[in-house]
């Protein structure tokens, strides 16, 4: 089973619900692995503290003109849908952080003076944390493309674990749609303030247009009224957990603990929550 | 001209109602939201709307299937896996629009279309224009309508001769956000006082470093951890950035947002004295950094 844990606003507690998730499985002796794919700000580690064992590069094609033969003819330059590639009379210039790794470039070159070559913008960090496996996708300051990144994580998803969770950045663009593709369920965490609410609409329309099964969790339930409940019965989505606001649950997310091993009533309710999410994917495939 | 662009590096610290109280605090700026993924300052500005824009930052490939003759290439060259056959046809989120599909079918059977994959607005509010904007859902190029508003609220502050612009950015440290970073006169960071507040706060340290703009830091609800707050602190300072004053955890902040306001329209005690000291620390460094600026305007413009 794979459940993406997701969010259309930052802060909603997407990391809390990602790790204290994947710990209760994990402390019932299922096979589980945490994918980190919040690569700009990868936190789930900061929670479990895996031993690393291996870190793996993380590589984008860029061209890579052999001035020896080219013509300066401008044809890549007119191909790339992203600017990436200019044509000077005298020279062609590259600007690695457009380019998409398209090949447009190399393979339209008339001369073939056009090779690409691989360009790290982050790294892979695979470890675990007692049985609990985590992939950690971190994208390298000052890089701007996340996909590649994300993309390099989910291959490493274990085929035979009982769960995987994947951490999905937040927003309602491009990392997040990598982040979603393939999984059995996405469970958006909101809040019922009008940012969380406003967020959530958004982060709802993009599931659907991906045509995933979702969830909602309502973080922080207590705060700002009926609005998330209601939306939430309009739309026919089920609520699978409501965590209220408890300065006990905020200090010890400030010091990084897990909540589910730290405070006995919420080992409980991720408990509940993991049965739940469970018969939900089981009855959404039958 | 001063611009003042706010991030965050981590969601969920307080951003944005930041800067729905600077908005007030500044007066007569020109406001804008480059949280252009999720935004949501128009909720706390009551904007009257002005017209909606469209944006088109990309192309998409499009099949004719009667064309198509089954070849295959344009399936085996695209590194998005946008395309399949039988039936011939194109996944429009997985197409980035690169073209190469549309360059190499032998019979023509591919086209490039322009299309529109978010809107635009410019809106009035109470504390000055407010230009602001919706991606479109699942879309790509968040970068390219980030700079699209930058450009817009830099055109409406120079017509109307407005010497401030604040600047909503975006979460993360990614593609958005170095697009909202590009000649800035000052970036203000808001963190929390959590482990991953300061982690992310270190990865968001060394990505405005890399763009050597002026910088501030400031710690909202501060007191929810103070040995935190401290260790957030030496940090800053480590990195060159000025320590601002940090605001208070004050439920009265959530209790504005859901009125659609800011915690200065109702009260300047707690958490709001703490940003009227903020708005305070902050005009005077701007004063301090600011018009030496837009030296690296039409290089930077590029971000994406």
């Amino acid at each position: 089973m794979r459940i993406a844990v997701a969010s259309g606003k930052g802060g909603t507690g997407k990391t809390t619900v990602a790790v204290n998730l994947a710990w209760v499985a994990a402390q019932e002796g299922r096979r589980v692995q945490l994918l980190d794919c919040d690569v700009e700000e990868p936190d789930a580690a900061l929670f479990l503290q895996p031993a690393v064992r291996d870190t793996l590069d993380v590589e984008v094609l860029i061209p890579s003109v052999d001035e020896e033969v080219c013509t300066h003819c401008g044809v890549c330059a007119d191909v790339c849908a992203f600017r990436a590639i200019v044509t000077l009379p005298k020279a062609v210039l590259v600007f690695p952080e457009l380019c998409h790794a398209c090949g447009a470039c190399a393979l339209l070159c008339p001369r073939q003076a056009i090779t690409e070559v691989p360009r790290r913008t982050g790294e892979l960090r695979l470890g675990a944390s007692g049985g609990l496996h985590v992939v950690t996708g971190v994208l390298d300051v000052g890089e701007a493309k996340a996909p590649p990144v994300i993309r390099a994580a989910k291959q490493h998803a274990d085929e035979e674990a009982d769960l995987v969770v994947i951490d999905a950045p937040p927003g309602t663009s491009c990392p997040v749609i990598e982040s979603m593709r393939g999984v059995d369920l996405v469970v958006l965490v909101s809040e019922p303030t009008p940012f969380g609410l406003n967020d959530l609409r958004l982060a709802v329309e993009m599931v659907r247009a991906l045509d995933l099964p979702l969830a909602v969790i309502a973080n922080r339930s207590d705060v700002g009224g009926e609005r998330l409940r209601d939306y939430c019965r309009e739309e026919g989505i089920d609520i699978v957990l409501e965590l209220p606001l408890d300065r006990r649950l905020a200090e010890v997310y400030a010091g990084a603990g897990i909540v589910a091993e730290q405070l006995p009533e919420y080992r409980k309710l991720f408990h509940g929550l993991l049965n739940r999410l469970e018969a939900q994917v089981t009855g959404g495939v039958a | 001209m001063n611009e003042l662009v706010v991030i965050s590096g981590k969601g969920g610290t307080g951003k944005t109602s930041v800067v729905a109280a600077l908005a007030r605090l500044a007066g007569n700026s020109t406001l804008a939201d480059c949280d252009v993924d999720a935004a949501d300052l128009h909720l706390v500005l009551a904007p009257r709307l002005g017209e909606a824009q469209e944006f088109s930052g990309r192309s998409e490939a499009v099949i004719d299937a009667d064309r198509c003759i089954g070849c295959g290439l344009c399936v085996e060259h695209c590194r998005f896996d946008a395309l399949a056959l039988d039936p011939p046809r194109v996944d429009p989120i997985a197409c980035e629009g690169c073209g190469l599909c549309a360059r190499i079918c032998p019979v023509e059977a591919l086209s490039m279309e322009r299309v529109v994959n978010g809107r635009w607005w410019l809106s009035e509010t109470d504390w000055g224009p407010f230009v602001h904007a919706r991606l479109g859902i699942a879309e790509d190029n968040s970068g390219k309508l980030v700079t699209l508003v930058r450009h817009e609220a830099r055109r409406v502050a120079q017509e109307r001769s407005l010497g401030m612009i604040l600047v909503d950015g975006a979460p993360g440290i990614g593609c958005p956000v170095i697009a909202s970073l590009s000649g800035a006169t000052m970036v203000l960071i808001v963190t929390e006082p959590t482990v991953a507040g300061r982690h992310d706060l270190g990865r968001v340290l060394d990505l405005v470093r890399h763009f050597r703009l002026p910088l501030a830091v400031c710690i909202n609800k501060y007191d929810l951890s103070l040995e935190q707050t401290r260790a957030i602190e030496a940090q800053a300072e480590a990195a060159g950035a000025l320590f601002v004053a940090s605001v208070r955890y004050d439920p009265a902040v959530i209790g504005a947002m859901v009125e659609g306001k800011s915690v200065v329209d109702v009260t300047r005690e707690g958490a709001a004295a703490d940003l009227v000291e903020l708005w305070k620390q902050v005009e005077g460094a701007l004063g301090e950094v600011g018009c030496e600026v837009h030296n690296e305007e039409a290089s930077s413009d590029r971000g994406e």
